[in-house]
């Protein structure tokens, strides 16, 4: 009886052991390098924002942290519409980033004032070397075409549901997707032949697609909202990311990932 | 031999806190359900297409699991071929892999640029992703090792003795199996099928990352459940409400089998 009671507690011990380690292993692949605190680094905080912003959102994630003596941001990027609701659920946010007004409305109550930081056109995307050979909307309409497009619940997805409406082109995509990068993703994969995403998207998708215009004409402006979160645990903080992302250097970040300025009203 | 009342006196704290963990969720699903609404929230045509198409998808993968499952099982439990316990392995892996990476996996195989799917797009014509078959194809995937092992279980735990019989009787291989083994192991042929159909009516990870999600095509309920919560909260509710029943059904159903003494 002794031996086993001993046993157990070794073993008890070593699975400890791992669990600590398990945790110790995920507190340093956050990438903050600083030890281990429990507590919140002053200035750390959680960034929700449009999937589309990805790519810009990580440079200056990183810009703001290098500014501010390594304090971390967490990002979740989703559609703006989960980020809405993940919002209303009072999901612990600091900042959140719309790829649309209506969704940053949803959340009006629990945000300070929402700012315009960019805007985005919508392109479509195609594999590298556009093999289908599609020049425009009307060819989204070819029955032979598996088209992608985001749901309308997405922001991507109602724009793209505008731009279709508004050239009278009807379109009977094979999937909505949750979000526009799954979008990218099916087409990159050579899943899809064809879908409609942000112009920033098809940037960001890198040499497996390329994009094809959508003329002004038949273009709709994406505009993007960016607000700090009224629960904020950090509100300086989360001011001071806001700040980062509309200053100079922010704008020119967002430039060279292909966002325009936001619309001057 | 009686052993009421030998349990640590310590042990009903944690216990009534793992109760409390696993219940709490479904009170509180229950208590945000919108009751009034929730007649017309589940006849919306939304919800009657997942439904109808969830039931399609997830019988399908269940039929799918018995045509190829229950050989697989059959070679499993009674040939000692070479390589056996890797098939095993292999074939049970789905039930512990994350479905995101299945569906990552059927799309490199089954895409229309994967092993077999390029040759199949190239050959019939026939490409998988973005389709009801996907779908289908997905949920049998991560359910059918829920049947095979069952089925095998339930095969190695029978008595053998009567296929003996029947053979010396005169029976052929099918005939026995037809009229003597598969008559035996019934239950857990059912308990399987049960499984199988539970797992690939909650089936998510998989099908949308290799099916992808449209209405009426390849958003099952699951999908639907996903997306609605996100504009949705109710309809999303209402949704959850039938698969919790589901589940309760199958629950019921099965409980002979998983408390024979209660």
């Amino acid at each position: 009886m002794p031996r086993t009671l001993t046993l157990t507690r070794t073993r008890l011990a070593a699975l400890l052991a791992v669990a600590a380690l398990a945790l110790a292993g995920c507190g340093g692949g956050d990438g903050s390098g600083d030890g281990g605190s429990g507590a919140a680094a002053p200035g750390e905080i959680k960034v929700f924002a449009a999937a589309s912003l990805t790519a810009a959102f990580t440079k200056l994630g990183e810009r703001y942290s290098s500014a501010n003596g390594g304090a971390k941001v967490t990002f979740n990027f989703a559609g703006s519409q989960a980020l809405a609701t993940q919002i209303q659920q009072a999901a612990p946010a600091d900042v959140f980033a719309s790829a649309d007004v209506p969704n940053m409305d949803k959340v009006k109550d629990l945000v300070g004032t929402p700012r315009s930081f960019a805007s985005n056109l919508l392109a479509i995307v195609v594999e590298q070397g556009n093999p289908k050979g599609v020049e425009g909307l009307d060819d989204l309409a070819d029955p032979d075409l598996k088209v992608v497009l985001a749901a309308e619940e997405v922001p991507a997805g109602k724009y793209a549901k505008q731009i279709l409406d508004q050239a009278g082109v009807s379109v009977t995509p094979v999937s909505q997707e949750d979000n526009v990068k799954a979008v990218v993703t099916k087409v990159s994969l050579g899943e899809a032949d064809a879908g409609i995403v942000y112009v920033t998207d098809v940037t960001a998708g890198g040499d497996r697609v390329e994009g094809v215009d959508i003329p002004p004409d038949q273009n709709v402006t994406a505009t993007y909202p960016i607000a700090t979160v009224k629960a904020s645990q950090a509100p300086e903080a989360a001011q001071a990311f806001v700040d980062l992302v509309r200053s100079a250097e922010g704008q020119q970040v967002l430039k060279e990932h292909g966002f325009l300025p936001p619309p001057t009203t | 031999m009686t052993t009421r009342s030998r349990a640590p006196r310590l042990f009903a704290v944690p216990a009534a806190l793992a109760v409390a963990f696993l219940t709490v969720p479904l009170v509180g699903l229950l208590a945000r359900t919108p009751w009034g609404s929730i007649g017309t929230e589940l006849t919306s045509p939304r919800v009657l297409e997942a439904l109808r198409l969830s039931l399609v998808c997830s019988l399908g993968a269940v039929a799918v699991s018995v045509v190829l499952g229950v050989p697989l099982a059959f070679l499993l439990a009674r040939v000692a071929f070479p390589g056996r316990n890797l098939v095993r392995a292999l074939t049970t892996l789905p039930m512990v892999l994350p479905p995101v990476v299945g569906g990552v996996a059927l799309l490199l195989a089954f895409g229309r640029r994967g092993l077999v799917g390029q040759w199949l797009d190239r050959a019939f014509g026939i490409t998988l992703p973005f389709t009801t078959a996907g779908a289908i194809l997905a949920e049998a995937f991560v359910a059918m090792p829920f049947l095979v092992i069952t089925v095998e279980a339930g095969l190695r735990a029978m008595d053998r003795r009567y296929e003996d019989a029947a053979a010396t009787l005169g029976a052929g291989r099918w005939l026995t199996f037809r009229r003597v083994t598969l008559p035996l192991i019934g239950p857990s042929l059912f308990a399987g099928m049960a499984l199988c159909w539970a797992r690939a009516l909650g089936e998510f990870g998989a099908t949308i990352t290799f099916a992808g999600n449209l209405p009426g095509v390849t958003q099952t309920m699951p999908l639907a459940v996903y997306i609605a919560l996100e504009t949705d909260l109710e309809a999303a509710i209402a949704l959850s409400l039938v698969l919790l029943a589901i589940s309760l059904v199958v629950l019921v159903a099965l409980r002979d089998r998983w408390f024979p003494t209660a």
